[in-house]
């Protein structure tokens, strides 16, 4: 923010607050073009095929604990009396989660005018995608029966049956679905432009025909932007929306249970705010390592990665609340059970988890609070991964601790998961990362056209003062 | 059909192409366009382009989704499938409310999308814009206006004569 670089020019240039430096180090707009579209186009990094190796011995992992789930049933997991819903749902609930945070970049950041989310939404919106995917492979599998799934949707069948559409867990595949497929139509929107400039570098044939094809003839025509704006305006705006309803939905699936710890009225706030925190969290991780490998610290800045840290620091804050409330309504209830079940998820033998969840998820983000921190790569990326541990365990808390004492105490158990329970949970993470990893490689990970149209350049009143950009093209420098 | 003839002309800034646009639309040409990296602002006003319809597209999908998905729930538990499930009554509206709302974005999501590729003719693969290298910059940091040889106001000396005058740089006549 020095001033003297800009000093040595003689047409003085209005300064630039800080908050709208969304791209530093002086890049031009074919710089920007380059360094995110070289990504896809250079010889394959020996690193890449390091990690595509190791996310594909992870999904291997998933893919045989799947087939044994499905050869031997769901048997094989440890669900035993009472606790008969434990990991597969706590994983459904985590993956959609960690979702959210790229639903809410791409669309209510959209709407609010958060300029800075262009550097990081396409990433996001992929991470929403994959991790919708990781999540419907739960609901999914845990079934039981998979051949049968198709019992979820309202298909005319043989038995002229139909779905109850009073349970919340049909609410769920319409909310998922919904979700799933509005996101992947929103990136996809996103990538059109950005697909067009991958053809119009193609070197080769093929690459000239597959970005050609997915790129469906976009010639960056104004009367095209016209319509794709709208596009976008009207899909950021159901997007919104929808984000908050699915977990809100997803909360249902317990809220509207007469459970004693799942019976509660502040779960859809609750889950939102949680699944922002994890989502972001998510984001955090995994920007800080595509910045750090491709060189992109002058588009995704330790300013993009601060913001997110405050909103880290904002959604962990609320789901403190939450967890907070939640005792004292219990209390204040006066609900013997609602009582009993908090105290012993605390207290009880899983107050392990429910102490993990809350180092993790209140004390962690509490760092933020100090610019310095919010600011250090390596304190966000372990803090990142501290929360997105502590929200893991918080579905699990919830579910499993309010399951494992049913009213009788010969209905008490305790929940232990299998060999198979773990490698289906690590298995989804390859699942997750081998989708990620094929992104970074093959698409641009960074919204390209949106980037440009929020540099200065890109304003058509910036002319006045480009003479003065080409005789001094330090003038970004100075944030370097 | 007969060959598309574009006229089109190189400008290396957003405010270059803006003027440019108007100077076209005050000269009378309709049949004409920008080629940008990304959406100019203002240009939409030079070139007089109208207000997107999409809404109204949307707005339609929506509405099927919402009636359709109230309607096939409605109809599937209390004509199709009667089942008391909880003591509830087989019209429950309340928990129809989810499945409703997530059917309305659903369709309404699809109507955007889709109805912005019909409105914009897309996907189209054989425009001469994309027929040669000489416009490949347009999704880097060119930015091109074209005008169709159909223009009542076109004549190619005039026209390119236009374009000259007001900045344009590697005027060449493109064909599909």
């Amino acid at each position: 923010m020095s001033a003297p670089s800009i000093a040595t020019t003689k047409i003085p240039i209005p300064p630039t607050p800080p908050d709208e430096k969304l791209v530093t180090g002086g890049l031009t707009f074919s710089d920007v073009t380059n360094l995110v579209s070289q990504v896809t186009e250079q010889k394959t990094p020996r690193n890449w095929y390091l990690a595509f190796a190791f996310s594909l011995a992870l999904l291997g992992v998933f893919g045989v604990s799947v087939l044994w789930l499905l050869w031997e049933g769901t048997g094989v997991w440890g669900l035993q009396q009472p606790v008969g819903w434990a990991w597969d749902i706590t994983n459904f609930v985590f993956w959609v989660g960690i979702g959210h945070a790229g639903t809410l970049i791409s669309a209510i950041l959209f709407l609010f005018r958060q300029k800075w989310r262009t550097s990081v939404n396409r990433a996001a919106e992929a991470m929403t995608i994959f991790a919708v995917i990781c999540a419907l492979m739960f609901p999914g599998l845990h079934v039981g029966r998979i051949w049968m799934a198709y019992y979820l949707f309202p298909l005319p069948n043989q038995m002229g049956m139909w779905p109850n559409f009073r349970s919340p867990l049909l609410w769920d595949v319409f909310a998922v679905g919904t979700y799933f497929t509005v996101s992947l139509l929103f990136w996809y929107v996103g990538l059109v432009p950005d697909l067009a400039t991958l053809r119009d570098r193609a070197k080769t044939r093929t690459r000239a025909l597959v970005y050609g094809l997915l790129s469906l003839g976009w010639r960056g025509s104004m009367r095209h932007w016209i319509n794709y704006e709208k596009a976008y305006l009207i899909l950021a705006g159901i997007s919104t929306p929808l984000v908050l309803s699915v977990h809100t939905i997803v909360s249902f699936d317990f809220a509207t249970s007469v459970i004693p710890g799942w019976h509660t009225t502040i779960f859809p706030p609750y889950f939102v705010a949680g699944a922002i925190f994890s989502g972001f969290a998510m984001v955090v991780s995994l920007m800080v390592i595509t910045r750090q490998v491709f060189g992109f610290k002058d588009l995704v800045t330790l300013d993009h990665l601060e913001k997110m840290n405050k909103i880290i620091l904002l959604t962990g804050t609320m789901v403190g609340y939450a967890y907070a409330m939640e005792f004292f309504i219990a209390w204040y209830s006066g609900s013997l059970y609602e009582r009993y079940a908090f105290i012993n998820r605390a207290f009880g033998p899983y107050a392990w988890a429910y102490w993990t969840m809350i180092t993790c998820n209140v004390i962690s983000p509490q760092f933020f609070w100090f610019r310095k921190f919010r600011r250090s790569i390596p304190v966000m990326f372990v803090l990142s991964i501290v929360v997105n541990i502590g929200m893991w365990f918080e579905r699990f808390v919830i579910i499993v601790t309010s399951l494992h004492r049913d009213y009788l105490p010969g209905s008490w158990g305790y929940f232990m998961p299998t060999i198979w329970d773990i490698g289906l949970f690590v298995g989804s993470f390859g699942l997750f990362f081998t989708l990620f990893v094929l992104f970074l490689r093959f698409l641009p990970v960074i919204a390209v056209s949106e980037v440009k149209g929020v540099m200065p350049e890109a304003d058509p009143h910036h002319h006045a003062h480009e003479e003065v950009e080409e005789k001094a093209p330090l003038r970004t420098a100075e944030a370097s | 059909m007969a060959k598309e003839r574009l006229l089109v002309a190189e400008f290396d800034t957003p405010a270059e192409i803006v003027a440019a646009a108007k100077a076209l639309a005050d000269a009378g040409y309709r049949r004409f366009d920008a080629h940008t990296p990304f959406p100019v602002h203002g240009l939409d006003k030079a070139m007089r382009i109208p207000h997107s319809k999409l809404g109204w597209i949307v707005l339609a999908h929506g509405l099927v989704g919402a009636i359709g998905g109230f309607a096939l729930q409605t109809w599937s538990s209390t004509v199709a499938y009667p089942m008391v499930i909880g003591g509830k009554p087989y019209f429950s509206f309340q928990a129809f409310v989810p499945v409703t709302f997530a059917l309305t974005i659903l369709l309404s999501a699809f109507g955007a999308v889709f109805g912005m590729l019909f409105l914009n003719g897309l996907p189209r693969w054989n425009h001469p814009m994309l027929n040669s290298r000489h416009t490949a910059r347009m999704t880097d940091d060119k930015f091109y206006i074209s005008v169709e040889a159909r223009d009542p106001q076109f004549d190619e000396t005039r026209t390119r004569e236009l374009l000259e005058r007001v900045g344009g740089k590697r005027i060449a006549i493109l064909e599909a």
